[in-house]
C-alpha cells in the first residue's frame, strides 16, 4: 500500500505541465527537423510530426497562427519556433508552433554570406573595378528573360527616355538550375558581339521581383565571375528595391529594379532637346550681335567715306552689307520657326528677331544635302540634290546644269 | 541613306560650332556658314531625339558558336 500521498493522473499531469511551462528553454525554442504526417483539420488547426533520425516531436499549429503562414508539406525540412508543453488529455508533450520557415532559405542565406565574404576578399566588389557608364550610349546589351515583364519595362523605359539607342537582347532564363550557365553564356555572347561586330556601351542584366529562391541565380558564383570578366560595363536591376544580390555587388552599377537599370543606362532625351535648343539660342544671339556690329561698323565708315570715296564704291559696300544681312536673316528664319515649334509646348519663348516675313515674300533658302546653305554656284554641280526651304515648308530639288 | 552619325558626334560637333561662333574672331561670312552648319546639326540632333521607335534585335546562337541578330518586336504587343 502507498505510504504517502496518492495523486490522481490529472494531478500529476498538471504538475508535469507546470514544469514545462516554467522552463526557460521549452517555452521559447527554435528547432529544425523534417515534417511528416501533416494534416489540417476542418477546424483549421494543423497537426504534424517533426522528426529527425533519432526522435519525433508531435507538433501543432493553431488556426490563428496557421492563417498567415506558408504551410509545410510532408518531407519539408523546416526551422520552427514555439513552446513545448503538455497535452494532458492525450498524455503527450507537444510543440506549439508560432513561426515556421523552410530550412532551405536559412541555408541559402548562409551560402550567400559565405560567397559574399569570399568574393569581397578577392576584391571583386572594389570601387576601383567599377567602370563608368557612357552618358549617351549608342548601343546597349540586355540580358534577361524574353518573355518576362522586366524586359517590357526596360524597353518601354528606353524608348521613352532615349529611343535612338540601339538594343541587342541576349535572351536567357533567369531562374532555375539552368539559369546561371545561361546567363554566363548570354554575357559572353554579348561581349563577343561587342568585340567582333558592333561595340556595346553597357549591358543591362535584369530580372523582376520574386522570392529569394527565384532570384538565386543572381547569387551564383559563376554569374558573379562572368560579370567581373565582362569587358562591357554591366548594370544590374534585379528584383525590388530591397533585394541585394551578389551580382549587384560585382556589377559596375546597381539599379534597384529593371526599370531603374534602363534609366541609369540612358540620358533623359527631353533634357538633351533642351540642351540643343539652348545651344542654338546661343548661336542666334551670337549671329544677331555680329550682324548688328557689322551694320554699325559699315554705317560709320560710310559716314567717314562719304566725302572721299567714289559713289560706286559706296554702293558696292552697302550692297555687300545688305546682302550679308539678308542672308543672316534667312539663315535664322528657318531655324527660328523650327525652334518655336519645338519649344511652344514647353512654354519657352525666344526673344530673337522675327524675319519670317522674308520667306513669306517669296525668298527661299537653298541648302546642299549636308545642310550647308548655298550662296554660290561654285558649291553645286549638276545632279546634286538640294533642299529648298520656303515660307511654309521645304522640298527637294536637283541641280540641272551650269549657268 | 548615308551612314548615320551617332548622336554623341553630332552633339559634340554642335557644341564645337557654337563655341567657335562665340569665340568672336570670325568674319560675318564665316559666322553665317558656321550658323548654317549649327542649324543643320541641331536639326539632326532633334530628329534623333524625337525617335521613339526603339530598334531591338535578339541574338541567336548559331551552331558554329557565333551569333546572329534578328529583329525582336514581340515586346510591343504585350
Amino acid at each position: 500500500m502507498p505510504t504517502s500521498s496518492v495523486y490522481t493522473v490529472s494531478q500529476i499531469s498538471a504538475y508535469i505541465k507546470s514544469l514545462f511551462v516554467s522552463d526557460m528553454l521549452l517555452t521559447d525554442v527554435w528547432l529544425s527537423g523534417e515534417v511528416s504526417g501533416f494534416t489540417q483539420a476542418s477546424s483549421g488547426h494543423c497537426y504534424f510530426t517533426l522528426k529527425d533520425a533519432g526522435a519525433i516531436l508531435k507538433s501543432v499549429i493553431w488556426r490563428t497562427q496557421a492563417k498567415g503562414m506558408a504551410l509545410p508539406r510532408n518531407g519539408d525540412a523546416v526551422i520552427v519556433h514555439g513552446a513545448i508543453s503538455v497535452y494532458e488529455q492525450g498524455g503527450a508533450y507537444q510543440l506549439y508552433v508560432d513561426h515556421l520557415e523552410p530550412a532551405g532559405v536559412g541555408q541559402l542565406w548562409l551560402e550567400f554570406e559565405r560567397l559574399k565574404a569570399r568574393l569581397e576578399a578577392e576584391g571583386l566588389f572594389d570601387d576601383e573595378r567599377k567602370r563608368p557608364i557612357p552618358a549617351r550610349p549608342v548601343r546597349l546589351g540586355v540580358v534577361t528573360s524574353p518573355t518576362a515583364a522586366a524586359l517590357r519595362d526596360i524597353l518601354r523605359t528606353l524608348s521613352h527616355r532615349y529611343g535612338l539607342v540601339d538594343v541587342i537582347l541576349a535572351p536567357t532564363p533567369v531562374q532555375g538550375d539552368q539559369a546561371p550557365p545561361a546567363i554566363v553564356a548570354a554575357l559572353a555572347a554579348l561581349n563577343r558581339w561587342a568585340a567582333e561586330r558592333e561595340p556595346l556601351d553597357a549591358i543591362i542584366l535584369a530580372r523582376g521581383g520574386g522570392s529569394i529562391e527565384e532570384l538565386w541565380a543572381f547569387n551564383d558564383v559563376r554569374v558573379a565571375r562572368a560579370i567581373a570578366a565582362s569587358a562591357v560595363p554591366v548594370i544590374t536591376g534585379v528584383g525590388h528595391e530591397t533585394d541585394f544580390t551578389i551580382a549587384d555587388f560585382v556589377a559596375d552599377l546597381r539599379a534597384p529594379t529593371p526599370t531603374g537599370a534602363a534609366t541609369l543606362a540612358t540620358p533623359d532625351g527631353r533634357e538633351l532637346s533642351a540642351a540643343v535648343a539652348a545651344l542654338m539660342a546661343r548661336a542666334e544671339r551670337q549671329l544677331g550681335g555680329h550682324l548688328a556690329d557689322e551694320r554699325a561698323r559699315v554705317e560709320s565708315s560710310t559716314l567717314r567715306l562719304r566725302r572721299a570715296a567714289p559713289a560706286a564704291r559706296l554702293a558696292t559696300n552697302r550692297q555687300r552689307v545688305d546682302d550679308l544681312s539678308r542672308r543672316g536673316a534667312l539663315a535664322m528664319t528657318g531655324r527660328l520657326r523650327q525652334q518655336r515649334e519645338r519649344l511652344r509646348g514647353e512654354g519657352l519663348r525666344l526673344t530673337a528677331l522675327d524675319p519670317s516675313r522674308v520667306l513669306a515674300r517669296g525668298y527661299a533658302i537653298v541648302a546642299t544635302a549636308d545642310g550647308a546653305v548655298v550662296h554660290s554656284v561654285a558649291q553645286v554641280t549638276p545632279g546634286d540634290a538640294l533642299r529648298v526651304r520656303v515660307a511654309d515648308g521645304a522640298f527637294g530639288a536637283n541641280v540641272t546644269k551650269d549657268q | 541613306m548615308l551612314d548615320e552619325k551617332p548622336f554623341e558626334t553630332l552633339y559634340g560637333d554642335l557644341e564645337d560650332a557654337v563655341r567657335q561662333l562665340e569665340a568672336g574672331d570670325l568674319s560675318l561670312e564665316e559666322s553665317l556658314a558656321l550658323f548654317a552648319r549649327a542649324t543643320a546639326l541641331a536639326e539632326q540632333c532633334s530628329a534623333l531625339l524625337d525617335r521613339t521607335e526603339l530598334r531591338v534585335r535578339q541574338l541567336l546562337a548559331q551552331p558554329n558558336g557565333n551569333s546572329a541578330a534578328e529583329p525582336f518586336e514581340s515586346w510591343q504587343n504585350g
